[in-house]
């Protein structure tokens, strides 16, 4: 089968849900008001409130929650198989994500623009904040510890793609410095950044010694370096300090130095990588050579894993995050929220989809596929490597050399996977120093102390976890606690979505009734995995760090529901 | 939607859309330099001796229109200055 009908298929059921499923929840449910007073209007200081065209906050919406998230889960699910990966981004997007991003927007807008946080704080009672906040953080941190790994693997294994993401630190720093200092326009020296990222990339795609191959530089694979670690395990060592030192510095830098400038040279590499892909999809019109089913899939079942593996990309609780942190104080009318919000999920669910297709074609046949996927860690250690591969085979029906795609893909991966990374320590700076203050411990309250603590906490975490190739490279054991965390952020958003429409006395069944499958899927997947493979009680060994973090999600997950069904259950008696 | 089409705006559409995302933190820095700056500007007014005060004051005029909302984002509900006609 042609891999256009998977891309036919999903924009299909992506368009029809835009048409009819949003437009119903927008009249019915939602019940937008082209009248109602936005907070951007009624609040408007022009710094956190200012009315903002809806193309633009679609902009910001879509390359706020577009990153390597979406790519890396579906690059993982497909162990499965490709068909329930694709529809559950599909569907996840349409009956979940969509209603969720446009939810968060248009609760936030209907409360003066306030957060998840302080909304749970108003809906619930100041210990669902907390618990809001203390979620976040462990989010904050597995993006960290996660996102650290995925760039250093994939430094370790395409090094070619090393001196072009590090060419656009000092390409940042200077177009910062012409549009801030200079007053000179942003479009023309991000486009010669990017041209020169790329021109880099080809280079260093041809010329060996330009490839900065650490484990080679540490004597290969099997040498023994340092402390007794091998190449490999040196290698990730080495990357991830030098990635956490880089974010330190990003995350307390002023924001038009380098965060700013990166997301220009960024927003156009999602624009390439996705023009490239989807235009190579069309030209090199590549078969799907991996199973619909994957029956050689049986050490981990598919349910519940799968609806926590694919986060990003399905429905995530980040997107509430940016919804009502950002996007909701720049709403210009309400009606917008649904063009703004729902259409924002689905431009992730397209980078979702791309994923997929890039890895069910990669293969030459099923048996390919099988070898590569032939255990889910292979599935977690290999399937970013794999959508690279991918990507770079699609990238071929256009004309692009297989090698220099590669590394072109790959910087993308990475370039996203920074901007995640800095994003999620600043932020995780501002939930630390927030936490202080609530329980008045001073010396974390300071930025530096609060990034330190950020960094530290993320870099051990990384660390930690051992993984085949020894120290450092077990980080993608984190993915399912990741998965879980950001699915109950989701649950806890649509939770709040639900007990407002309940109190204004509409059907809440269309945010309810994902609510109860995330928290579902969570808290099954958390026993399956707390109980059965990290506490040492099932066949597998004990893995304490994994074992602590999945307890304290689960708490969380369990406290949720019983707020969750508290909460629905006293407003309905009221309602009587 | 009437509008007639225009290169030009496509490109000023598309420079938004790639600055917005950090349009609110960058005028929240730009605006707690401001905030420093306004508060030196009227350090003599608050007792703090101040060797340009002879500049500043001519400053004081322009000042005054950002003083209410500086004062009340530095935490003081009322005017802390007698001699500034405020809320």
């Amino acid at each position: 089968m042609s891999a256009i009908w998977l891309a036919v298929i999903g924009t299909v059921v992506f368009i029809l849900g835009y048409r009819y499923y949003s437009k119903f929840v927008a009249e019915k449910i939602y019940r937008l008001d082209p009248n109602y007073v936005t907070p951007a209007h009624e609040f408007r200081d022009d710094v956190d409130f200012v009315p903002t065209n809806k193309i633009v906050l679609w902009g910001h919406h879509f390359t706020s929650v577009a990153g390597a998230a979406p790519i890396v889960g579906p690059a993982i699910a497909v162990y499965w198989g490709w068909l329930p990966a694709l529809l559950w981004v599909v569907l996840g997007t349409v009956f979940a994500a969509g209603v969720h991003d446009f939810g968060t927007l248009v609760l936030s807008v209907r409360n003066k623009g306030q957060s998840v946080g302080t909304l749970a704080h108003k809906l619930i009672g100041k210990r669902a904040k907390i618990l809001f906040l203390f979620i976040i953080l462990i989010l904050v941190l597995m993006v960290n510890a996660v996102f650290a790994w995925v760039i250093s693997n994939l430094f370790v294994k395409f090094p070619a793609s090393v001196i072009p993401v590090f060419i656009q630190i000092p390409l940042a720093v200077w177009i910062g410095y012409a549009v801030y200092k200079r007053q000179k326009k942003m479009l023309i020296p991000s486009l010669i950044a990017l041209a020169v990222m790329y021109l880099a990339a080809i280079v260093t795609s041809r010329v060996p010694a330009l490839q900065i191959d650490l484990v080679s530089y540490f004597g290969g694979e099997e040498a023994v370096t340092l402390f007794g670690l091998n190449g490999v395990s040196m290698a990730f060592f080495v990357w991830i300090i030098i990635l956490m030192v880089y974010c330190y510095i990003a995350s307390t830098l002023p924001v038009w130095k380098l965060l700013q400038p990166r997301d220009f040279i960024n927003s156009h590499q999602l624009v390439v990588g996705l023009g490239i892909m989807y235009l190579g999809l069309l030209f090199l019109n590549p078969d799907v050579t991996a199973p619909a089913i994957n029956p050689a899939a049986t050490d981990k079942s598919w349910f519940p894993l799968l609806f926590i593996t694919i986060a990003c990309g399905a429905i995530s609780g980040f997107h509430g995050l940016v919804s009502s942190g950002t996007s909701s104080k720049q709403l210009n009318k309400e009606t917008d929220a649904r063009f703004v919000g729902y259409l924002g999920a689905v431009g992730e669910g397209f980078l979702a989809l791309i994923s997929i297709i890039a890895v069910v074609t990669l293969f030459a046949n099923a048996g390919d596929f099988s070898a590569a996927y032939s255990s889910f860690s292979a599935a977690n250690g290999g399937g970013l490597g794999n959508f690279i591969n991918g990507g770079a085979n699609l990238a071929s029906g256009i004309g692009i050399p297989a090698d220099i795609a590669m590394t072109i893909i790959s910087v993308i991966v990475v370039s996203f996977a920074a901007t995640t990374l800095d994003s999620s320590v600043r932020l995780m700076r501002y939930i630390i120093t927030e936490l202080a203050d609530e329980y008045n411990f001073k010396p974390l309250t300071k930025p530096h102390a609060a990034t330190s603590f950020a960094v530290i906490a993320s870099a051990a975490l990384v660390l930690l976890p051992k993984g085949p190739n020894g120290f450092g490279s077990g980080g993608y054991l984190l993915w399912p606690l990741f998965g879980t965390a950001n699915q109950l952020l989701a649950a806890i958003s649509l939770m709040l979505i639900s007990i407002w429409l309940k109190r204004l006395g509409r059907n809440y069944l269309v945010t309810f009734v994902p609510m109860v499958f995330l928290l579902v899927m969570t808290v099954w997947a958390m026993i399956q995995q707390v109980v059965f493979e990290w506490s040492g009680l099932g066949a597998t060994d004990m893995n304490l760090l994994l074992f602590v973090f999945g307890a304290i999600i689960l708490v969380f997950a369990l406290w949720i529901t019983l707020t969750a069904m508290l909460e629905l259950s006293k407003r309905s008696n009221l309602n009587k | 939607m009437n509008e007639k089409f225009s290169f030009k705006k496509l490109i000023q559409l598309y420079e938004e859309i790639i600055s917005v995302n950090h349009r609110t933190e960058i005028a929240r820095e730009l605006r707690d330099e401001d905030d420093l700056f306004l508060f030196l500007c009227l350090s003599e007014t608050l007792g703090l001796p101040n060797p340009a005060y002879y500049y500043t004051l001519e400053l004081y005029p322009y000042m005054l229109e950002k003083f209410h909302e500086w004062h009340l984002r530095m935490g003081m509900d009322k005017s802390p200055l007698t001699g500034f006609r405020c809320c």
